[in-house]
């Protein structure tokens, strides 16, 4: 018996050993295939980053971050109205976007096992996917005309829209990892469900889903569309969330098609501010939830 | 004392448990054995409405603790699992909560307040648990940093802390290495004194070890019950002794 497991083991032995220079040489090849789509994966995000940086860092100073823009053709002024704005749009969307996201993320994870949490997450996946720039027109159609003028208003829920399915989708994903027996333990202890929804099963999972909502808030901060026929933009401070608002995005759009040297110096301060703080905000989003 | 009667339970059109009558006897550990799928743990479940978390599971007949029926129409069963506790086959300790944490966690859950009282219930919980010792001195360090027995002994303090008549226990040692199986089975023989116990194991040894009622179970239904040593040395029915004589299962 021995002899013969000895014997097969020699014969598969042997034949591995034959073939090992052919199998060195295609496991060479292949991890040098995965290094140079790594190299042709990051090139795009460096050539964006060094050029941004380089374009931008000229035009950036004080007063790019505390002056209103200059009428064309002058040299100086800022974006500060549009930092303001950018971040009131954020908070906006934000205010709006964040508790239904949670909370139809909730309701998917832990209630919708049945057809019509079915159709919800069937209907989220397909808002994903819908162009920002249809949401502006809708948004345009629903808020804009009703209310009867560009606002912030409008320009934060045209954000919100988009946020919401991102916000759903990530605290569904999140809350669905937290493992059975955690939710198990909870129920066997006498506590009511929506208790352990909320004081166990969502804390487990909230580094994930604050990550994602940080995702989410990047990926609004920069949307230029929707905002277009929604909060407009403006040239000086907004007296009121119910008048047009400036943003970064619109900024650096109508500054880098101006035929002015200086307006279009300034977007590229524009382009690497947004980029500043998308970073800022991951970045104190993962220091929040690092592990205590 | 709790009265299981005329008790039946359906997954969806899997008929699981069939025509169960049985009492369990106040302040006694009784174990429930048979092969795997027969329906032991799917008993054990319904004795605190645990089943109610799988979809398509639905329960007929009465079961009476203390002589009222847990599924009576104005009975919630969040107040029956306040009475009726449950340990888990696997160590399952709440991930982001502190060994305290933890051991206080179904009290504070529900509105408790008193810091100073809930500190001695604490102490009291894992000293009964056979913890205190071990993690006196770490009280507030995150609870995934003990060991599995540890893990499982902190359920149980969890457990003993919201106050419950019965404990249920879903092979709880099973996850467990020899040395901590022991130390949880000889603390059974500590708890029964306040709780009564019932253990889902699939060591018939165990079984025979720690309780003192035995119930046989094979596919749903109750083949037979009675005094462990009874079941052990002269079961009553064929099948009982096939299976304790491991000629199946």
């Amino acid at each position: 018996m021995e002899t013969v497991l000895e014997n097969m083991k020699k014969q598969k032995v042997n034949k591995l050993s034959a073939n090992l220079g052919r199998r060195r040489m295609f496991s060479g090849f292949m991890i040098t295939l995965t290094v140079i789509s790594m190299i042709l994966a990051l090139t795009p995000l460096f050539s964006i980053l060094g050029y941004v940086i380089v374009k931008g860092f000229s035009a950036l100073n004080l007063a790019f971050f505390t002056e209103l823009p200059a009428p064309p053709g002058e040299a100086g002024g800022g974006m500060a109205n549009g930092i303001i704005g950018t971040f009131t749009l954020i908070s906006l969307a934000s205010a709006i976007g964040i508790p239904v996201g949670l909370m139809a993320g909730i309701f998917l994870s832990e209630y919708g096992r049945n057809r019509f949490g079915k159709l919800v997450s069937f209907l989220t996946d397909i808002m994903l996917g819908i162009p920002s720039i249809v949401i502006g027109i809708v948004v345009y159609a629903l808020v804009v005309l009703a209310m009867g003028g560009f606002s912030a208003y409008a320009g934060g829920i045209a954000l919100a829209f988009i946020m919401i399915p991102a916000v759903t989708r990530t605290t569904e994903e999140m809350l669905k990892l937290v493992p059975n027996h955690i939710r198990e333990a909870g129920l066997a202890l006498g506590i009511p469900k929506w208790r352990v929804i909320m004081l166990i099963i969502l804390p487990t999972a909230l580094r994930g889903i604050i990550t994602g909502i940080m995702l989410a808030i990047a990926r609004v901060s920069g949307e230029t569309a929707p905002l277009l026929f929604t909060a407009f933009g403006n040239m000086y401070w907004s007296q009121s969330l119910n008048e047009p608002i400036a943003s970064m995005p619109v900024l650096v759009f109508n500054y880098a098609i101006s035929p002015y040297a200086e307006w279009q110096a300034q977007a590229w301060a524009g382009a690497l501010t947004l980029i500043l703080i998308v970073v800022v905000l991951n970045v104190s989003a993962r220091l929040i939830t690092r592990k205590r | 004392m709790i009265e299981a009667r005329n008790l039946n339970l359906w997954y969806g059109d899997f008929h699981a448990i069939k025509n169960i009558n049985m009492t369990i006897e106040k302040n006694k550990v009784t174990a429930f054995i048979g092969p795997s799928g027969c329906g032991k743990s799917t008993f054990l479940r319904a004795i605190n409405r645990m089943h109610e978390v799988i979809e398509g599971a639905r329960v007929e007949g009465e079961i009476l603790l203390e002589g009222e029926n847990i599924y009576g129409p104005d009975r919630d069963p969040v107040t029956v699992r306040q009475q009726v506790g449950m340990v888990f086959q696997k160590p399952n300790p709440f991930p982001t909560m502190s060994i305290y944490d933890n051991v206080a966690a179904g009290l504070r859950i529900n509105g408790f307040k008193d810091k100073k009282k809930l500190d001695e219930i604490v102490e009291r919980c894992l000293t009964q648990a056979g913890l205190w010792n071990e993690v006196k001195d770490r009280l507030h360090k995150n609870a995934m940093g003990l060991s599995g027995g540890q893990q499982q002994r902190l359920c149980i303090a969890r457990t003993l802390a919201v106050e419950p008549e019965v404990v249920l226990m879903d092979e709880p040692t099973s996850a467990l290495d020899p040395i901590s199986t022991q130390r949880v089975e000889e603390l059974l023989f500590e708890l029964k004194k306040k709780y009564t116990i019932i253990i889902v194991t699939h060591n018939m040894q165990q079984a025979a070890r720690v309780s003192d009622y035995t119930a046989f179970f094979l596919l749903g239904e109750m083949i037979e019950f009675d005094q462990t040593e009874t079941i052990f040395t002269n079961p009553q029915d064929k099948r009982t002794e096939d299976y304790i004589t491991g000629r199946f299962g």
